[in-house]
């Protein structure tokens, strides 16, 4: 149920993103969707890749702190009220929602966007008392990489 | 490899005898050394020469130990004025070894030895061994660097005279110190503090477990560091850090150590004779009062220095150490004189933001200062290398952790700083000594 996310601690000055980014595509490591969180001085990069792992250790050689977190894929109508009804469904679970971004995937009129929980266990439980099931990762990368 | 390899037997090594002189004896000795040593430098060093020429004093001036007070200074400066050979007392067929500082700043100074110097010098590291409990059948990793730096090969020979295996793997090449630590059952082990700490951070990745080796003693000098970089040591490494203390224009390696009470290094003071002046004034500090801490050595054939300014600062005490040992004791030097700088008009010491960001983080980040000027205005900024401990995936939280040290440090040196949270391993490692202030200010 739960999708692995990488976290990184970039500076906020040229060349940070690039260095990681490089690594990665040497490996031949596909980034499927990631967002950035700046500040002035630093930022920290937040993606997803199939092998999270590799990835990790591969970052990590390369001098890299990296923290991985769970996050939770769901499936949102690309209508009027979509996202609406999940953000209501954690908030009476009393989840807290840290971020969340797309990935850039859009098919039958639906898109998936990425969410980090404080809690993302009680998010799913909660989210599939609804009807609402998140996108397994398998699916996922089945979908985003054909 | 047993937890009981660890253990050790103090060992009394013959040649630590003048480690337990009585003091009348000691002091004897020291002057008759001093008169000899001053006479020496009169005669043969046209510097030392000149200077007691222009005070009106004679080499017979020196009556008491406490005479010394009355003979100038010397300084770094006189070795880089004199480069290469000016200061040598002895003729160059008798020089058997040349040693030279690394250069940062301008021309490197040049250090010479002769046979009975290197024999001196070797005797001392012997004793430094000796009294943190390091003996025959120990194996030694002499992490230090070979070569023109004092460090390796002052350890390489006190260490082979005392019986010991001696590994001279020389600095740097982190995996290839790690494998051979493992490999060859080191017992001890000779490097700088902060790239022992290095060899730490690096050893779970490259599947070490220090904890599981008979590694039981580190030889650490060669730079500042602090209580709290021992505490970390011990704890992290299951090894006992000592002090080592020494400088090439001293000697090398081994001017004073540490015994295994942990409780201030004894100068070997049969042959470096140990004052504290004030820095304003050059005058001697009363007894345990910190001030710069001034060599003479008392039997440099080759290069004597008399009243040599080091630069570092600490205490001297002689109260009598649980060891036995009657040579004086200096603090633990964690600042040097030159490394303090002045910002908004208030001295700080690198080792106090060490303080200030172990308060907040447990343990030492890699960190480095930098002084810059911005409208006329000092401005100290704090690089602090993120740490995987550290690491949260939220920026209200690193920007939390960015304040907390920012706010320590201020309580501590009383001074604002900008703290700035940089990639892992971006700040300069060195090998030898740890660069940590970097001062941009143009005056």
């Amino acid at each position: 149920m739960k999708v692995k996310q990488l976290s990184l601690f970039l500076e906020n000055k040229p060349g940070a993103l690039s260095r990681p980014v490089k690594l990665l595509s040497k490996a031949k490591l596909n980034i499927l969707t990631l967002s950035i969180a700046d500040t002035q001085q630093f930022g920290i990069l937040r993606f997803v890749v199939r092998d999270w792992e590799k990835a990790k250790q591969l970052l990590e050689k390369g001098g890299c702190v990296v923290k991985v977190s769970d996050m939770v894929a769901i499936e949102v109508a690309d209508e009027p009220g979509g996202l609406a009804e999940i953000l209501e469904t954690v908030e009476k679970a009393r989840v807290n929602l840290e971020y969340m971004y797309g990935f850039t995937l859009k098919k039958e009129g639906k898109g998936v966007l990425a969410f980090r929980f404080d809690d993302p266990d009680r998010a799913i439980a909660a989210l599939q008392k609804k009807g609402i099931s998140p996108v397994r990762s398998v699916e996922l990368f089945k979908r985003l990489e054909g | 490899m047993s937890k009981h390899a660890k253990s050790s037997t103090v060992s009394f090594h013959p040649l630590s005898a003048p480690d337990f002189l009585p003091l009348p004896q000691l002091r004897d000795l020291q002057l008759q050394r001093l008169q000899a040593i001053v006479q020496r430098a009169y005669d043969r060093v046209a510097l030392f020469h000149k200077r007691m020429d222009e005070r009106g004093l004679s080499p017979q001036d020196v009556r008491t130990l406490e005479d010394i007070a009355k003979l100038p200074f010397a300084d770094k400066t006189d070795l880089r004025d004199t480069y290469p050979f000016g200061l040598f007392a002895s003729p160059m067929k008798e020089i058997v070894r040349l040693h030279a500082s690394s250069g940062t700043t301008g021309k490197p100074i040049v250090v010479a030895y002769t046979k009975e110097d290197v024999q001196v010098w070797t005797n001392v590291m012997l004793r430094a061994f000796a009294a943190c409990g390091v003996h025959e059948g120990d194996v030694i990793q002499n992490a230090y660097g070979y070569g023109l730096f004092t460090g390796g090969l002052g350890a390489h020979y006190g260490a082979e005279a005392l019986g010991a295996t001696v590994i001279p793997i020389s600095g740097g090449n982190t995996p290839r110190q790690l494998m051979v630590m493992k490999d060859f059952g080191v017992t001890a082990i000779c490097c700088t503090p902060s790239y022992f700490l290095h060899l730490i951070d690096q050893a779970a990745e490259l599947g070490v477990n220090f904890k599981e080796l008979p590694l039981r003693a580190g030889i650490f000098g060669a730079e500042p560091w602090t209580e709290s970089m021992r505490r970390r040591i011990e704890a992290d490494s299951g090894i006992k850090a000592y002090d080592i203390y020494g400088l090439s224009e001293i000697v090398g390696p081994g001017v004073a150590m540490e015994c295994q009470c942990q409780a201030g290094a004894h100068i070997f003071e049969d042959y470096f004779y140990p004052e504290i002046i004030n820095l304003k004034t050059g005058k001697p500090c009363p007894e345990g009062e910190e001030g710069e801490l001034v060599l003479t050595t008392l039997g440099k054939k080759a290069m004597p220095m008399i009243r040599y300014r080091t630069r570092d600062i600490t205490a001297l005490t002689s109260e009598v150490c649980e060891c036995g040992r009657t040579l004086r004791r200096i603090k633990r030097i964690g600042r040097r004189a030159d490394d303090m700088f002045i910002i908004r008009g208030v001295n700080v010491y690198p080792s106090q933001i060490e303080t200030a960001l172990l308060k907040v983080e447990g343990a030492l980040p890699h960190y480095q200062i930098v002084l810059t000027r911005e409208k006329d205005l000092d401005v100290m900024e704090v690089q602090v290398e993120v740490t995987p401990e550290f690491f949260t995936d939220t920026v209200g939280a690193l920007e939390q952790l960015q304040s907390q040290l920012s706010r320590s440090i201020e309580s501590t040196v009383g001074v604002r700083a900008n703290v700035r949270l940089v990639q892992p391993r971006t700040i300069a490692r060195s090998e030898g000594k740890a660069k940590r202030v970097i001062d941009q200010r143009k005056m």
